[in-house]
């Protein structure tokens, strides 16, 4: 840390900080609560300024988010073990997280779509957000994810039809 | 029902990701698969949803600050004092970040989950290197071979040693990258089982062992002259403090 020199601290200003957004937006979505969110994107930030002399340059959104992704992991396996083991299970989800009661009398769709995002198993979810919102091409969520290259269109695919399923039975949910 | 295509090409080119001559090759499916075609405006849909719905959340101020204000305040600075009262206050919340940023670096995330957590990650990155395909990898029982090749691949110097006369030989090793961390991996083997010593450069002072285990794998990280050392292995967690104190007296 003392010897973290100014050129370091320049870089790293300039090639991490600028992915701030982008770290507590992943976070947010991996963890569902802004509180968690902010504690966690916290502490990856301090995280990626420790390993930062670890990075030798290359796409740092992705460096970042890599270590966002790891820390909100390791966050959910000491605090919320149980989302991590559970694989999509509508109605067990429906249950814990939205209803299609919940979800038909939300007030907009845009906290339609975040219940059913919610829904989603972890590794379902971040995929979905670090393409649709993040923008991430399918090398940077191989990187991102520690998956492999030729398994992002699949996971993608699984992951848009949980989507679309979720969000057909709110909107039969909404029909009496 | 659904086309083959659906979980393959039909999202990487939905997503602009596919190769001219895959995406053409798609493209004349389309002409004759209604099911993709009503895929793809599905798909369309969904998206076009998802940008309205702006669901994109942004750092609060309140943690952009937080993490911003302790690098400042450790960053060299030119700013000329406004008043004498407001230098001194911002001297002070100045050393406040430093000593909280320093705490936590020092005491939450340098601790021993902070350890465990690294070791975690380096038995993950162990199971990686497993399955089939890896690139980056050296067979030979040969120190110097493995020491030339890792020298031009590893950013640091790696010092390999044989202990086939302790009965550890040296298979060969690798680079990986651990969180961003460049790492050079050893290979040992010992009475069947592989013994990976992942190492990397530290600025930290030496430390005692620690030890641990993961999934079916045991591990010990120390500090020895400004390297940090991870031994991982399925078999014994005797085999791996010998071969930590043969690394150790060679160091």
């Amino acid at each position: 840390m003392n010897d973290f020199d100014a050129e370091d601290r320049l870089r790293f200003e300039q090639l991490v900080l600028p992915h701030i957004d982008a770290a507590f937006n992943l976070a947010r979505w991996l963890l569902r609560r802004r509180e968690d969110a902010e504690e966690v994107a916290q502490e990856a930030l301090l995280r990626s300024y420790r390993f930062f002399r670890g990075f030798h340059g290359g796409d740092a959104r992705a460096w970042l988010l890599q270590i966002v992704r790891n820390t909100c992991y390791t966050w959910l396996e000491k605090n919320r073990p149980m989302e991590l083991s559970m694989e999509f299970n509508e109605e067990l989800h429906l249950q814990t997280y939205a209803t299609p009661e919940t979800l038909a009398i939300a007030d907009d769709d845009r906290k339609r779509l975040t219940l059913a995002l919610e829904t989603l198993p972890p590794r379902f979810r971040e995929i979905l957000v670090l393409r649709e919102l993040e923008g991430c091409s399918y090398k940077e969520i191989a990187a991102i994810t520690a998956i492999p290259i030729g398994t992002v269109m699949s996971s993608l695919s699984r992951a848009r039809r949980q989507l679309h399923s979720a969000l057909v039975n709110s909107s039969q949910g909404a029909c009496p | 029902m659904k086309c083959d295509f659906a979980d393959s090409l039909l999202q990487g080119y939905f997503d602009g990701e596919l190769s001219d001559r895959r995406a053409a090759e798609f493209e004349r499916h389309l002409r004759h698969c209604a099911l993709c075609a009503t895929e793809l405006v599905d798909l369309d849909l969904l998206r076009d949803r998802l940008q309205l719905a702006q669901l994109y959340e942004s750092a609060p101020a309140a943690l952009r600050r937080k993490i911003i204000a302790p690098l400042h305040a450790i960053a060299p600075t030119t700013a000329v004092s406004r008043s004498l009262v407001w230098h001194w206050l911002a001297a002070a919340a100045a050393l406040l970040f430093v000593a909280i940023l320093l705490w936590k670096v020092g005491h939450g995330v340098r601790g021993d989950d902070y350890q465990a957590e690294l070791a975690g990650e380096i038995v993950d990155a162990l199971v990686r290197s497993q399955q089939p395909g890896q690139m980056n990898v050296i067979a030979s029982n040969d120190a110097r071979v493995v020491e030339g090749w890792l020298d031009g691949r590893a950013r640091f110097a790696v010092p390999v040693r044989d202990f086939t006369n302790n009965g550890f030989p040296l298979k060969g090793g690798r680079v990986d990258v651990i969180e961003g961390h460049a790492v050079a991996v050893l290979v040992y083997e010992r009475n069947g089982h592989a013994i990976n010593v992942f190492m990397w450069p530290t600025r930290e002072r030496d430390s005692p062992s620690r030890t641990g285990s993961r999934q079916s794998f045991q591990w010990v990280d120390w500090r020895k002259g400004k390297m940090e050392f991870c031994a991982v292995s399925d078999g014994s967690p005797v085999e791996l403090e010998q071969l930590r104190q043969l690394i150790n007296s060679s160091a």
